[in-house]
């Protein structure tokens, strides 16, 4: 299964699974992280400890250890 | 303006609440509204979270409470807490939902939140302005049907559809039909007719339509719960339910049904948008916002230019902020010498102006300082800058446990704790905000500068003193973020806070909303700053001037009379200063204190100036210049005060006084904020407990470090 953190920048994906804990989840989704919808990844912070991706018109800065908790597939 | 009128026309009174996702121009809207019929409101500033705006608009009376921007319905941050806890137990007539018409899909989910409440909604399209630049063209009234709650284009900065929003709002006000249209899935509608035949079988009563009550149940909302598990027909209800929750979960493939919902909501949106809004231009260039991102946050140039920015804002506040001290520090003495004049009352006379006077101008004095940093602030804020930076320190901060937006309040440190620890509010979560509140302190604060100034130039030449200066500020700042690792590892352990965060678009702030909130700020700090100061000033006054020693005073009253020489007499008037002061209550305090300070190698004085600090620092220059027998008339630059040190102190024990000085509480003020803010008495002890330890114990190795070194 292919995570959020393994895009490179550029990438366009969508959203297959969120694996995070219930609060977590809801954060995410609230954000509009949810199952079905396609983000990009616009920018990697050095090491790639955080990135940000854009989703519909908004863009979203995520730590690794978040975006390592998102399923995700090429479309 | 009408109460001067003998018989006014029945005037009606609506309570709007006006609810939003953050970055949505909430802010700028209240305003236009409320000076597009200027009646000046009541604004409560940071400290109750939610602010009120009054206005009168022809026969109604409005109030208009701007709550917390929030994405969803949850309770994950205290401004999240806070919009919900008032939309579902306040008393209010009507909401304002106010939306981003550039992103009307991601808005529309808090809305679609908002509509499964029993009151009624008006939704403000703001930023048309906006979306008509980027070629969208949002269709308000077939919205409105589509919806069925009123829907108004509003831009709040060129102030179009203002008067139209206000007339909505008393339309939907008045009329008694309402009927919100929000359509689910076949799904989740069949299970939700279930539940409603129900409970009009059953003919159970409530407030809010059985429709509603349905989806909350669906939902999972706890306090349709509660109402209805007390009722006799849950019984009945609850394998209906259990059922509905089971079918809607296979549909959605998925265990939560949270999720579920979040999806239908989300289908639910993506349908009206692509019924209302009109795309004229498809342009899929990169934005402006994408542009200026490439530059700012750059894998490398990013953080140098973050640097550039921190310090271009500290070289400003410093520089500038120190031209109009003098002139503030020049009028306070001739303010107190002036009202002095007026006193014949010598006991009188000594508490307003050694005590309340001179206590609240050092406070006024660091006025300047911080409306720059406050600028400064509000800048990053309102252009969305702030959240870049996050981004790119997240990663160094989290390894410190802190969070990337941590760095706000802690360069805030630099000025002042007590906007510092205003600011820390900024931080989402509890755990990194209570964290964050706690290492605030090592950030050395403008009030300290002065006990910095005075030992270094005690101890080091004028061309060390500089970078004396400079290393004790980067070693406390080091400290903090040590401490703020210990912190993590021990007290705050756990699992690390998600880090989840909207990258607004960048905007040119407006003027008038930075001078609102630097205004507001600025004067929460002199008012409530001040009234603190105030009252400690007044307490030391007190404490070093009583109990009265008559005896002694006669005494070297007549020493002072005999003697024949200039300097005699201020030696003696000094020394009398001094015997007055040793057996004031202060001075029995710091004998009796002595033994505990002893160990740092601190003198009773020494002892005394750390207590008396704890007031404010400003006051640890003060005392020490009493107690070294000067007179109260000192400061850092003052010669003979330095001389005093440099002969009196040993360098080891002046270490570890700047070691203490550097680590201890900030302030009797910033302890009453840190309080508010970390919300809890219980966390003001641990912060005493945790800052005196680790004071006492690091200055106990600086002296210890020193005297083998020396």
């Amino acid at each position: 299964m292919k995570q959020l953190l393994d895009c490179q920048k550029g990438d366009k994906v969508k959203i297959t699974k969120l694996n995070a804990t219930n609060e977590l989840k809801e954060r995410l989704i609230s954000f509009g992280l949810m199952k079905g919808v396609e983000v990009e990844v616009l920018e990697q912070a050095p090491r790639k400890k955080t990135i940000e991706i854009k989703i519909g018109k908004m863009r979203i800065a995520l730590r690794a250890e978040e975006a390592k908790l998102i399923e995700v597939q090429e479309i | 303006m009408n109460e001067k009128k003998s018989c006014p026309v029945i005037s009606k009174h609506i309570k709007v609440a006006l609810v939003g996702q953050p970055n949505v121009g909430k802010s700028m809207l209240i305003n236009s509204v409320s000076n597009a019929h200027l009646q000046v409101g009541n604004f409560s500033g940071v400290t109750v979270d939610k602010t009120e705006v009054l206005f009168d608009y022809e026969n109604h009376k409005f109030t208009v409470v701007d709550l917390p921007g929030t994405y969803a319905f949850t309770d994950y941050t205290i401004e999240e807490r806070v919009t919900r806890d008032y939309l579902c137990a306040e008393n209010y007539d009507i909401i304002i939902n106010v939306v981003d018409s550039t992103n009307l899909a991601k808005n529309l989910q808090l809305t679609a939140e908002l509509l499964t409440m029993s009151k009624r909604v008006v939704i403000a399209l703001n930023m048309s302005d906006e979306a008509k630049k980027e070629g969208l063209e949002i269709d308000a009234k077939y919205m409105s049907e589509l919806l069925g709650v009123s829907c108004v284009k509003v831009s709040a900065v060129t102030k179009e559809g203002i008067v139209e929003l206000i007339t909505t709002v008393i339309a939907d006000f008045e009329s008694s039909t309402y009927e919100v249209k929000l359509i689910f899935s076949e799904a989740v509608e069949e299970e939700i007719a279930k539940i409603v035949a129900y409970l009009q079988g059953h003919k159970y009563e409530a407030i809010n339509s059985y429709r509603n009550i349905a989806i909350n149940l669906l939902k999972n909302n706890k306090k349709t719960y509660e109402k209805l598990h007390d009722d006799p027909i849950w019984i009945e209800l609850q394998p209906i339910l259990i059922e509905a929750s089971k079918h809607i979960e296979l549909h959605h493939d998925s265990d939560d049904i949270k999720e579920s919902f979040a999806e239908e909501y989300a289908s639910f949106n993506r349908g009206i948008v692509a019924e209302v809004v009109k795309q004229s231009v498809q342009v899929e260039q990169k934005t402006l916002t994408e542009k200026i991102d490439n530059v700012l946050i750059h894998p490398i140039y990013g953080i140098p230019i973050f640097l550039f920015f921190m310090w271009t804002l500290f070289q400003l506040t410093f520089e500038i902020g120190a031209i109009p001290m003098d002139y503030i520090d020049a009028f306070f003495g001739w303010f107190g010498d002036a009202i002095g004049g007026t006193i014949p009352n010598d006991d009188v006379r000594s508490l307003i102006v050694d005590g309340i006077i001179a206590g609240v101008g050092a406070v006024v004095l660091f006025v300047p300082n911080i409306i720059i940093l406050f600028i400064g602030i509000a800048l990053l804020e309102s252009t969305g800058y702030m959240s870049r930076v996050a981004f790119l320190l997240d990663g160094f901060f989290h390894k410190f446990g802190l969070h990337g937006q941590s760095f706000i309040p802690l360069v805030t440190g630099f000025g002042c704790s007590i906007p510092a620890y205003m600011s820390a509010r900024i931080l989402k979560n509890d755990r990194d905000r209570l964290l964050t509140l706690f290492i605030i302190g090592f950030m050395s604060c403008g009030a300290r500068l002065p006990v910095y100034v005075l030992f270094a130039g005690a101890f080091f030449g004028p061309e060390m003193a500089g970078n004396i200066l400079f290393m004790i500020y980067i070693s406390g700042a080091l400290l903090g973020i040590m401490a703020a690792k210990i912190l993590k590892m021990t007290a705050f352990k756990g699992v690390d806070e998600p880090f989840v965060m909207e990258m607004p678009k960048y905007r040119l702030p407006s003027a008038k909303l930075i001078w609102h909130t630097v205004l507001t700020k600025t004067m929460m700090y002199l008012k409530k700053a001040g009234t603190f100061i105030a009252g400690a000033s007044m307490l030391i006054w007190f404490l070093s001037n009583y109990p009265h020693n008559l005896v002694l005073q006669e005494e070297y009253a007549k020493k002072i009379e005999s003697s024949t020489s200039e300097t005699q007499k201020i030696t003696l008037g000094n020394k009398l200063a001094e015997s007055l002061l040793e057996q004031s209550y202060l001075g029995v305090i710091g004998k009796f204190s002595e033994p505990i300070f002893a160990p740092l190698g601190f003198d009773w004085k020494m002892s005394v100036a750390l207590q008396t600090g704890l007031a404010a620092k400003e006051v640890v220059v003060s005392t020490l210049g009493v107690l070294y027998a000067l007179g109260s008339d000192v400061d850092a630059e003052n010669n003979s005060l330095v001389n005093a040190i440099s002969k009196n102190i040993p360098f080891p024990s002046a270490v570890a006084f700047i070691v203490v000085i550097m680590i201890y509480l900030p302030c009797l003020a910033a302890s009453v904020v840190f309080t508010r803010e970390a919300g809890g008495v219980k966390y003001f002890f641990y912060l005493l407990a945790f800052t005196s330890i680790t004071a006492y114990g690091l200055a106990f190795v600086a002296y210890n470090v020193t005297k083998m070194i020396v």
